[in-house]
């Protein structure tokens, strides 16, 4: 099956002109694939035998197939950046390529590519190298089932898994990125898609996206990262059947929302966040059939969100399902499942007849006061929230759903 | 056997016991009395280290008793009402004491025998009634043989054969050369065991003097008798 | 010398209310892990019943039991042995048997379903806990010849440290949350071994990052071993001043 892939792959790149396929190894026709590339001509296919290539720097900068059988080493020598792409129409593919060179400033990378068109980078294996993939004003290119792990260090000294920057029409699929320092990063990135990715252990944000329009990211999976996502002064992001989880830690979120609007977020799970989704800013956003469990905070929703529309999620077992730092909300609930909900259903609708007020005084306490945490199970609180349920006085009393479900919706 | 010097004890505003001083030979019973609120138990627990007066000393065999707890060994002290913990048996609180007092000198079994102790030694004290918890008060005053033995109000609560054994025994132990002191409200009981009397008042002694010297002075033949005699001078002075 | 802690021992194995309460620890624990669908939940759970249940009747029961027992004390107190020993010895009694109540009631379970290491710091905060309010209750009952009083004051005691004090605190965060008062309440909540006990295990389960920087402060200071070693030192404190008070009013009290 993969050769067919492979095949196919090659033909389309073949069909344009008279492509060749030289070969590069100890006994083959090249021993180093810069010569390779120096006498291929357009179009070519470069396959690259099995072994270790030690101090790669190799520059591509015509239109080439370079793949590789059985994973063949290119290494950096920690000296390096592996491979620059200057060129439209490139493939690479199946190699390990390890330890790059490591500098701040030039942000050095495992694969770098610039101002390319029509690349795909599939099915290869990054090992310790400062930035992995490094798009740089790229369109149409396809990052595909790559496996990327970096040393997990400190923070300023790790580069980003997936960097994308000032590029269109990117599709970042199936790759699995973790210990750098943002697993997937987007900045003036438009019109992508990043789809079934797992990103973990990252230093910073399992996914980091910031004024990147029309975008969708969906079926991914952000976990154990240091901070969560983050999605950051963007319009019209659809986030959906994504799962957050485990980003467990002091300022560590499922999802940060910052200054967006109009996004749309449905059908993802998040459990076990110290605060699931953290929204500040963020406007006409439709929060729907999610599944809020076991975080800390479910929606940490600052004051200054407005017309965002909550309905049909589940909220389960959060320590505070919703929390806020004001009085004013312009927000609406609706139709939402809450386990900590008392309330009866006299006419068997399956919806309460009680209103619920989600928003618990604590919460509103630790909210405006956050040392006031410390007094977390303390008998106090306790009765304090008790008696609050009964008679709201403190809570803001717009804060609240007034079609409770009975039962959790089967997400 | 006790010398009481001087002690003064108050407590709060209330001065219970003023200046007392008292002399207690072995070989004697001594009955202390006098009514109500008049320093009787204060004295008794001063003795016995309870209290703790504000002045003056006390003797014990050659010893003061403050900051000392070796003269207890030759006390016997058997309270008014005794209470024990709920969930001890006779048998645990018998050898509890035994395990305090560690003492080798021989047992004095005779209440332990005469009250029938043995039979009863697994009950539980919560469950006894309040006459058997004296018997058990009475026989661990008795058991380790003290030299001295005070007795405060022994035959309350007791019944009419119980109370006759307790009181041959306390004749029994004075003709043996020990010294008993006793409280107590019903006189009549007391007449055929006491060889002095001390009289107290607002906590002053107002005598102590031996029953037949007593019973000269007041025209009486029992000591009852002559301990009415001053009940009634006091109410009416 | 020490032997009459074990007569009280027996005596408070066989009593009704102590026999009762290992039971309910045991109902409780068992059915805070049984009804939770984790530890880290259940272990919350009977996080708050330890730190409502264990004071309040470690306190109440211990007033109770020594006023009940004055009599009993008179009775010890002329019998040669120093009064040292029969208040050491109740206290040990007492704190022995009801702290091999907790063990019994809400030690089992908690090493059946919980981690070790965090059943082992339950198990200890629980002790401690115990500890000091037994020691409380000796200071209140020594204070007062009447009984009546001295169960009022234990009562007044433990509501203080299980509800008033909290409410101190809070109000103290708000008075001054213009300051950074973070360090501030390190003192202060250790000024309350429910507090103390309760923020020790919360530092050790998944909440901590809830905590915030505060969170982080504390975690900084009883995090360590020296932190833990000292705050371990402060409910020792918590038990030893309240009982080295009473055994001194003991010594030199009147019965």
């Amino acid at each position: 099956m993969k050769n067919i892939v492979l095949i196919i792959f090659i033909s389309v790149f073949a069909f344009s002109a008279t492509a060749k396929v030289v070969t590069v190894g100890s006994k083959a026709q090249f021993n180093s694939i810069d010569k390779a590339i120096e006498q291929a001509s357009r179009y070519d296919t470069i396959l690259v035998q099995p072994g270790l290539y030690k101090n790669q720097k190799i520059i591509i900068d015509k239109p080439l197939s370079l793949i590789g059988e059985k994973m063949p080493v290119l290494d950096g020598g920690n000296k390096y950046q592996i491979i620059t792409v200057n060129s439209d129409s490139v493939l690479i593919k199946g190699f390990k390529l390890q330890n790059s060179s490591f500098a701040i400033l030039e942000d050095p990378a495992a694969i770098k590519i610039i101002n390319g068109n029509k690349i795909i980078i599939e099915s290869n294996y990054l090992l310790n190298n400062f930035f992995g993939i490094y798009l740089q004003k790229c369109k149409n290119t396809l990052v595909k089932n790559n496996r990327i792990i970096a040393k997990g260090q400190k923070e300023q000294e790790s580069g980003n898994g997936i960097h994308c920057w000032k590029s269109d029409s990117l599709q970042i699929i199936g790759n699995k990125v973790e210990r750098n320092r943002d697993g997937i990063y987007f900045e003036f990135v438009t019109n992508s898609v990043i789809w079934r990715n797992i990103s973990e252990y990252n230093l910073r944000y399992g996914l980091h996206f910031m004024f990147s329009n029309n975008d969708a990211y969906f079926t991914n999976i952000f976990r154990n990262n240091g901070a969560g996502v983050s999605v950051m002064f963007t319009k019209k992001v659809v986030m959906m059947n994504n799962t957050f989880s485990d980003n467990w830690g002091d300022a560590a979120y499922g999802l940060l929302l910052k200054e967006i609007s109009d996004c749309h977020l449905e059908g993802n799970t998040m459990y076990n966040n110290t605060a699931a989704v953290f929204m500040d800013g963020s406007n006409r956003m439709e929060v729907k059939r999610n599944i809020f469990k076991n975080n800390g905070w479910g929606l940490k929703m600052q004051a200054n969100c407005m017309d965002n529309y909550i309905s049909s999620n589940n909220f389960l077992g959060n320590t505070f399902d919703i929390s806020t730092n004001g009085s004013l909300t312009l927000n609406s609930f609706s139709e939402n499942y809450w386990d900590k909900y008392e309330g009866y259903d006299l006419n068997k609708d399956k919806i309460g007849d009680v209103p619920y007020h989600p928003l618990s005084i604590f919460a509103v306490i630790v909210e405006g006061n956050p040392p006031a945490m410390l007094l977390y199970r303390s008998f106090m609180i306790t009765l304090l929230d008790k008696s609050e349920k009964i008679l709201p006085s403190i809570t803001p009393d717009n804060f609240v759903d007034n079609k409770p479900l009975m039962n959790a919706i089967p997400l | 056997m006790i010398e009481i010097k001087n002690i003064s004890k108050s407590f709060g505003k209330l001065s219970v016991l003023k200046n007392i001083d008292l002399h207690l030979e072995l070989g004697q019973c001594i009955a202390l009395i006098g009514p109500n609120g008049c320093g009787k138990t204060t004295l008794i627990k001063s003795i016995l280290g309870m209290v703790l007066p504000d002045q003056g000393d006390i003797i014990v065999k050659q010893q003061s008793i403050f900051n000392n707890i070796e003269y207890r060994k030759h006390i016997g002290y058997m309270p008014q009402i005794g209470r024990y913990p709920q969930n001890m048996t006779i048998g645990q609180i018998i050898n509890m004491v035994k395990n305090i007092r560690n003492s080798d000198a021989a047992l004095d079994n005779d209440l332990y025998d005469y009250f029938e102790i043995q039979k009863m030694l697994h009950k539980y004290m919560g469950t006894l009634s309040g006459g058997t918890t004296q018997k058990v008060s009475a026989v661990l005053a008795f058991l380790f043989n003290p030299d001295v033995l005070i007795l405060d109000e022994p035959t309350a609560g007791l019944d009419p054969l119980a109370s006759e054994l307790l009181k041959e025994k306390i004749i029994r132990e004075k003709e043996k050369g020990k010294l008993i002191i006793i409280t107590s409200h019903l006189l009549s009981e007391l007449d055929d065991m006491v060889s002095q009397i001390i009289f107290m008042q607002d906590g002053n002694i107002l005598f102590h003097k031996g029953v037949s010297q007593l019973n000269a002075e007041t025209n009486t033949t029992k000591a009852s008798k002559a301990i009415l005699h001053f009940l009634k001078q006091s109410r009416n002075g | 010398m020490g032997r009459i802690f074990k007569y009280v021992m027996l005596d408070i194995f066989k009593n009704k209310i102590v026999i009762f309460y290992t039971i309910l620890l045991a109902m409780l624990s068992w059915s805070a892990f049984s009804l939770e669908d984790n530890e880290s939940k259940g272990l919350l759970t009977l996080l708050n019943i330890i730190l409502l249940t264990v004071p309040l009747v470690s306190i109440l029961f211990t007033t109770i039991y020594i006023y009940n027992s004055s009599e009993f004390v008179e009775l010890l107190v002329s019998l040669p042995i120093k009064r040292k020993v029969i208040w050491n010895s109740l206290f040990i009694g007492l704190g022995l048997s009801l702290s091999l109540s907790f063990i019994l009631g809400a030690g089992i379970p908690l090493l059946i379903y919980a981690e070790f290491n965090n059943a082992l710091l339950f198990i200890a905060a629980g002790i401690l806990t115990t500890l000091i309010f037994v020691a409380l209750a000796f200071l209140s009952s020594i204070l007062s010849k009447d009984k009546a009083k001295g169960i009022g004051v234990s009562i007044i005691l433990w509501l203080y440290f299980a509800l008033l004090f909290d409410g101190l605190i809070l109000f103290l965060l708000y008075q001054l949350s213009e300051y950074p008062i973070e360090k501030m309440m390190v003192v202060i909540t250790s000024l309350s071994p429910i507090d103390l006990a309760r923020i020790l295990i919360l530092l050790n389960l998944d909440v901590s990052a809830m905590l915030g920087y505060t969170g982080a402060i504390f975690k900084d200071f009883f995090g360590t071993t020296q932190g833990l070693i000292i705050s371990f030192g402060l409910l020792l404190l918590w038990i030893v001043i309240p009982y080295l008070i009473s055994l001194r009013k003991f010594k030199k009290k009147d019965l």
